[in-house]
């Protein structure tokens, strides 16, 4: 395989609004392996990146098995495995099952919502070739940026600059890998 | 109000919003740099202030008498706290619900308001959050070391043991593991998934190797990319959403231990939302005794202004009211069930021998909270203070009260009996203080105590700062 040497081309920006609308631009002009970066969660910038969401689907998943599995472990133990009469009480007092299935579901979503939030962003990562590009630590604190990644189908050095140095950026710059 | 934020020359722009809050939360000139500044220049700097050694040496002494009571409690076993029969519940159940009602606060605060959007809990939530971490473990702590042999815990949980034994399912007790491990659980994943982008944000602006080393560790590779912030928002909403329902689930499982037996003072039906008021209630007043100090030490005031106490202290005087209710019901329905033993529990818990506590209960919990009537009172940090400490007080003895004055009177004269705290008990208590304050004092010290990445938000886009 011939990797390019280059992760990819970031522009810098100065607001979010920039940022939001460069994207958008990106997109129209047909990139798609891009990504946008931002000190605080920007309103429309990973629906203008065209960046989809799958991660509630997986929290439903993990809330519903975490639930039936509880009511399931109650059942089994009280009712199968290890049964005893209380005061003449039905083995399977089911009312009596239900705080712990509540507390069981929400345990499995959330559960299921950290990990995978982390998860699908790849995450922990400790190494990534954005870290390379100067002044990137401003991410967190005032700047924009905005990266389309050399993997990208339509990503051509010379004419990918060219469309970035059309969205007024602060600068531009290569991201190395 | 919040002047000391504001420069002079903008004083004329400070508005005032319909119900009479000055306008602006931040100030019209703070800008993203400030905001890291002011937060992350406290987790970097060198030195801690003066206030913060004094505050962690009470702490370690305190820490180190609990330290000696658990052991000694390991190496002699229960005889050493004043329970008995027939009061076979004593500190370490007042305690246990006295703390795990302080954590309440914090999950209120960090998930409740941010579902209502109310964008003034940004500056106290992630400190609020800790608070619960760290109160929930302390509650934990105390069941346990009242199981007689703690080193057997595990035989609460339920898994496929060599005895061929289940947990009895059907018992309240029993949801109390499951409540309080869960409720553990998810604040400590909702606290670390708050904490992340601002981990980057220290990583970045760390210069020391160690620090960019530990902090970047602990930021597991966070670029602020769009895909992070994305599923980062979206699992935070839902992380509030899972623990709104279950912070009203988990001291409604804890009242049920109680409510579920049949003991007069015990057996009540208003027991969950009496109990879940209670805890917002000592959680509010917690916070409160937190926040004034620590805003006074690291000159917060720009972040935690006034007008957040004041917030505060509103929503303390509302739970407190509901808390009154509670008791007048509680009595009320005593003597209208016409049962003789529950007239006759809540004539002795008024009048019998422990009457001077219940009111001591009703001095700080239902008449000094009526001072927060006065904004005056809740917009001075200092009375604020007083009444919030007075709260937290009261708190513990309304547990107090509950466990010990409907045990040690029950059905047949025969079985009553009196309980005395030891000088172990109260070991235990202050102790427990202690390992909360030492957990807290360290994580002011190495962790953003206030969230970076929602203050720059509210830079980004003033009109939230300042929609109340």
């Amino acid at each position: 395989m011939n990797e390019p040497k280059i992760f990819g081309i970031a522009a810098e920006f100065e607001s979010h609004e920039q940022l939001v609308r460069a994207a958008k631009n990106a997109y129209a002009h047909g990139f798609r392996k891009m990504d946008g970066y931002a000190p605080f969660p920007v309103d429309g910038l990973a629906e203008a990146l065209g960046k989809k969401n799958r991660l509630p689907l997986f929290v439903l998943c993990g809330g519903v098995v975490g639930g039936f599995g509880g009511y399931f472990m109650e059942w089994f133990a009280n009712v199968v495995s290890y049964p005893i009469n209380i005061g003449g009480r039905p083995l399977h007092s089911w009312p009596a099952f239900i705080p712990i299935t509540f507390e069981l579901t929400v345990l499995g979503a959330a559960l299921t919502a950290f990990v995978f939030s982390l998860g699908l962003s790849g995450l922990p990562k400790p190494y990534h070739p954005m870290f390379n590009l100067p002044e990137f630590e401003r991410a967190s604190q005032d700047r924009f940026f905005l990266c389309i990644e050399a993997d990208d189908k339509r990503f051509e050095e010379k004419s990918t600059r060219q469309f970035l140095e059309s969205l007024a950026p602060l600068r531009i710059a290569e991201v190395l890998r | 109000m919040s002047a000391g934020i504001i420069p002079p020359d903008e004083q004329v722009r400070t508005r005032l919003s319909p119900l009479g809050y000055p306008s602006n939360l931040l100030g019209p000139r703070v800008t993203y740099a400030d905001v890291n500044e002011s937060i992350s220049s406290i987790v970097l700097r060198d030195r801690a202030p003066a206030q913060w050694w004094i505050g962690f040496a009470v702490a370690f002494c305190l820490l180190m008498i609990f330290f000696l009571a658990v052991s000694w409690l390991l190496i002699r076993g229960l005889g050493i706290w004043g329970v008995n029969i027939p009061v076979a519940w004593g500190f370490a159940i007042v305690n246990f619900v006295w703390w795990i009602g302080i954590g309440h606060a914090g999950t209120f605060i960090s998930a409740i308001l941010l579902l209502m959007f109310q964008h003034w809990r940004t500056s106290i939530n992630r400190l609020a959050e800790a608070m619960t971490l760290f109160a929930v473990a302390c509650a934990g702590l105390m069941p346990l070391l009242h199981l007689g042999r703690p080193w057997v815990f595990f035989w609460l949980l339920p898994y496929p043991d060599t005895m061929g034994m289940w947990p009895q399912f059907r018992s309240p007790l029993v949801w109390d593991i499951f409540a309080v491990g869960t409720y553990f659980t998810v604040s400590i994943l909702f606290w670390f998934l708050g904490l992340v982008p601002d981990l980057a944000t220290i990583r970045d602006r760390a210069r020391k190797v160690w620090q960019k080393k530990f902090y970047g560790f602990l930021a597991l590779g966070w670029r602020n990319s769009a895909d992070h912030w994305q599923r980062h928002q979206t699992a935070y909403l839902l992380l509030a959403g899972l623990a709104t329902p279950l912070v009203l689930s988990v001291h409604s499982v804890v009242s049920l231990d109680f409510a579920v037996a049949q003991l007069p003072g015990w057996h009540s039906t208003i027991f969950p939302p009496y109990f879940v008021a209670g805890a917002i209630y000592s959680g509010f007043a917690m916070v409160l005794n937190i926040v004034i100090p620590v805003r006074k030490i690291y000159h917060l005031e720009n972040l935690i202004t006034e007008r957040y106490l004041n917030n505060m202290a509103n929503v303390m005087f509302a739970t407190g009211l509901m808390v009154s209710y509670g008791y007048f019901i509680e009595a009320f329905m005593s003597w209208y069930s016409g049962d003789i033993f529950e007239q006759y529990m809540m004539t002795y818990r008024v009048f019998g021998p422990y009457g001077w506590i219940f009111w001591v209960l009703m001095l700080c919990n239902v008449l000094v909270p009526q001072t927060l009537w006065s904004r005056r009172i809740r917009c001075n940090p200092f009375t604020l203070f007083i009444v919030a400490f007075l709260v937290n007080v009261g708190m513990w003895i309304e547990r107090f009260v509950i466990v010990v004055t409907s045990l040690h009177r029950d059905f047949i004269p025969s079985s009553w009996g009196s309980y005395a705290p030891t000088l172990w008990d109260w070991a235990t208590l202050f102790g427990s203080v202690g390992l909360f304050l030492m957990l807290l004092f360290l994580f002011i010290r190495l962790l953003p105590m206030i969230s970076i990445s929602e203050s720059r938000e509210l830079v980004a886009e003033p009109a939230k700062a300042n929609a109340l």
